[in-house]
């Protein structure tokens, strides 16, 4: 239902018949890219970064044009260095079991990404194990158990209540004594403004690592992608207490862009990894910078 | 960002200081300001742009009086300006039906099933009437579990029924509460998209079932640009009556609050500020308005000036 690349072809035929962007192009690129969450700053740089190219390079034609936009806001990624970044649900060899640590504040989707991972982990072939240390938020347990039989893995879990980073330090544990090539552990929601739960997150990764050194080998901050500017501040306080190695964008099935990834990318220098496009266990896609950008521009026109 | 903000506007307030009248020209970069502050804020950026223009037309013309920089008359324009549109009455729940039925909606992970108990607990706590809750989201995995856990922390009960449409649970829970002399039945339904045809249409469907009093419109504080999008399928869709915004103790500047707001004009019954049952709140304008701006290091700006 949804009209792909509205504004991108609108920015398109607004510039034909002109050799120059003008005022009127510039213009509707700020609210094309304001409206889908990009915040003024990264706007900003990217207004400048465009004209500057533009002011060096040759662009004959919309295509050009458009082109130069695309590069301008793909140069904002950071670097994929990643191992695992670059195949996505290809471990790397050397590092068994793989610990993957989720966090993210409230009702992002974390759960749910979760076993969207534990999914395409198994079905890439590996032995994949769970560990429910959300124990704190009704039903939580519960729900990853759900998911857990969905994707068809094992789930390690403690009563409700139960100190998370003991069921952390459980989960790797079982991981290590069950030649595990993956544990992923769900945690619970935490707004990034409320110090003991950052400071407990600090302490999860830490009993972590204390049990297996090197671990956890990837910390995923996951994101709402309806989140405004307040995502910036959340992908800071995060780093801050956890080191994050990336971020996933969830809920961009709907009308939201999530375009305040791109300025985390730039000024936190963190990749992004996955985005989730829905409810159901296949919906995470490994993240396309190129249909990314597309995205930002896309209208629904629907709403 | 904040502090940028602040440097932003001690530029523009300066301009304006020492003038004695608030004019086309020095009022410009002020205004150019505090619609970043908005957009910054996350309100709607063809939303922060009519409100700074209706400031603006307020603003011009004013006399200063000695007592006040013009700074300060443009603090207070724009903060009584935006109470003004946040609402001004007291917004309260209607119960009138005999069992009230409230119709709880919006999108994934908004903190529907959270706020259904908040306000169970509300309900029973401050209004004295003893509320049904009722587990209408048959989709999301463990999603009738929670209600049920948070009905047990808040000792209210829950209906729920195993294998049964969405429609047909609502239907039998309104059925259930009159029989059993519950005064007020709260629907907590699953999370969907406004662009999800069908189960919008669930969702219209449970209206048309159980003819709800109040359908209240749960949206997290922290939304984005898209809040006015979502907000106004949910209402051409539904019609709700209110809104709730939540996950407020968060740091969030809230500027969605404004946009819903502007572009329904449905008051925002109550503000959600915690994961917990007590932690539900009804709403205040000028602390909305306050928060959205920032005001705290804006009236500092202007005694500073
Ligand atoms: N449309 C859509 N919904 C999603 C997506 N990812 C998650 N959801 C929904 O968002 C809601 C919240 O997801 P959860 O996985 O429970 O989120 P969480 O971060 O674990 O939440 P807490 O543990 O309570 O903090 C659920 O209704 C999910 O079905 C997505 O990519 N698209
Ligand atoms: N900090 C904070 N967390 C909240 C608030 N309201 C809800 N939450 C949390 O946000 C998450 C999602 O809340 P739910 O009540 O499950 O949201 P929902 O809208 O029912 O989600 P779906 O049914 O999946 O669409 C949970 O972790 C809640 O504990 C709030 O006001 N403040
Ligand atoms: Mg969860
Ligand atoms: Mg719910």
């Amino acid at each position: 239902q949804k009209t792909r690349d509205n504004l991108w072809s609108r920015l398109g035929k607004l510039f034909t018949g002109k050799s120059t962007i003008d005022d009127e192009w510039l213009d509707e690129l700020e609210e094309a890219l304001i409206s889908a969450d990009v915040g003024i700053d990264t706007t900003v740089e990217i207004l400048n970064r465009l004209q500057q190219r533009a002011a060096r390079e040759r662009y004959r034609n919309s295509g050009e044009l458009q082109q130069l936009l695309e590069q301008t806001i793909l140069s904002l990624l950071p670097p994929v260095q990643h191992p695992a970044a670059v195949q996505p649900f290809q471990l790397p060899d050397n590092k068994r079991p793989y610990v993957i640590l989720v966090v993210g504040v409230n009702g992002v989707g974390k759960t749910t990404t979760i076993g969207k991972l534990a999914y395409q982990y198994k079905q890439a072939g590996y032995q994949v194990l769970l560990g429910a240390a959300d124990t704190f938020r009704a039903a939580a347990v519960d729900q990853l158990t759900i998911w857990s039989e969905r994707a068809g893995v094992p789930l390690v879990k403690q009563a409700m209540g139960a100190d998370p980073g003991a069921v952390a330090f459980d989960t790797v544990q079982s991981a290590i004594a069950r030649n595990m090539d993956v544990a992923i552990i769900d945690t619970a929601g935490r707004l990034h403004n409320k110090k003991h739960l950052m400071d407990e997150l600090g302490k999860i990764r830490r009993v972590i690592s204390k049990k297996l050194p090197g671990a956890p080998h990837e910390v995923l901050l996951v994101l709402d992608g309806s989140t405004g500017q307040n995502a910036l501040e959340q992908a800071k306080q995060f780093m801050a207490v956890t080191e994050l190695t990336g971020l996933v964008v969830t809920k961009l099935d709907g009308t939201a862009k999530g375009g305040v990834v791109l300025a985390i990318a730039h000024q936190c220098q963190i990749p992004i990894r996955y985005i989730g496009l829905g409810e159901k266990i296949t919906d995470l896609q490994p993240f396309d910078p190129e249909s990314f950008v597309h995205s930002l521009f896309a209208r629904d026109a629907s709403v | 960002m904040f502090e940028s903000l602040s440097e932003r506007l001690e530029s523009a307030f300066k301009q304006l200081k020492g003038q004695g009248r608030i004019t086309e020209i020095n009022v410009a970069s002020t205004l150019k300001e505090i619609r970043r502050a908005l957009v910054d804020a996350d309100v709607h950026y063809k939303i922060a742009k009519e409100f700074t223009d209706r400031v603006k037309e307020k603003a011009l013309g004013a006399k200063v009086l000695q007592a006040v920089s013009p700074g300060q008359l443009m603090v207070k324009l724009v903060q009584d300006e935006l109470t003004a549109l946040m609402g001004g009455e007291a917004a309260s729940l209607s119960l009138e039906q005999k069992p009230s039925v409230i119709l709880v909606v919006g999108l994934q992970g908004s903190g529907k099933t959270t706020f259904s108990g908040k306000l169970a607990y509300f309900i029973r706590q401050k209004l004295h009437k003893s509320p049904l809750l009722v587990a209408a989201d048959i989709y999301r995995p463990a999603a009738i579990e929670q209600l049920k856990v948070i009905g047990q922390q808040i000792q209210v009960p829950v209906f729920s029924e195993e294998g049964l449409p969405a429609v047909e649970i609502a239907r039998k829970a309104v059925t259930e509460a009159k029989n059993r002399g519950y005064q007020v039945v709260i629907i907590d339904t699953a999370g969907r998209l406004a662009i999800d045809e069908a189960m919008m249409q669930e969702v219209a469907d449970i209206k048309a079932a159980v003819n709800p009093e109040e359908i209240l419109f749960v949206a997290d504080a922290m939304t984005g640009q898209d809040a006015v999008n979502t907000a106004k399928a949910f209402h051409d869709r539904l019609a709700f009556t209110g809104v709730v915004l939540t996950k407020m103790d968060g740091d969030t500047r809230g500027g969605a609050a404004l946009s819903i707001k502007y572009t329904i004009q449905k008051p925002i019954k109550f503000v959600s500020a915690g994961e917990k049952p007590d932690t539900l709140d009804v709403f205040y304008p000028e602390r909305m308005a306050q928060r959205i701006l920032g005001m705290g290091d804006i009236v500092s700006l202007v005694e500073k000036a």
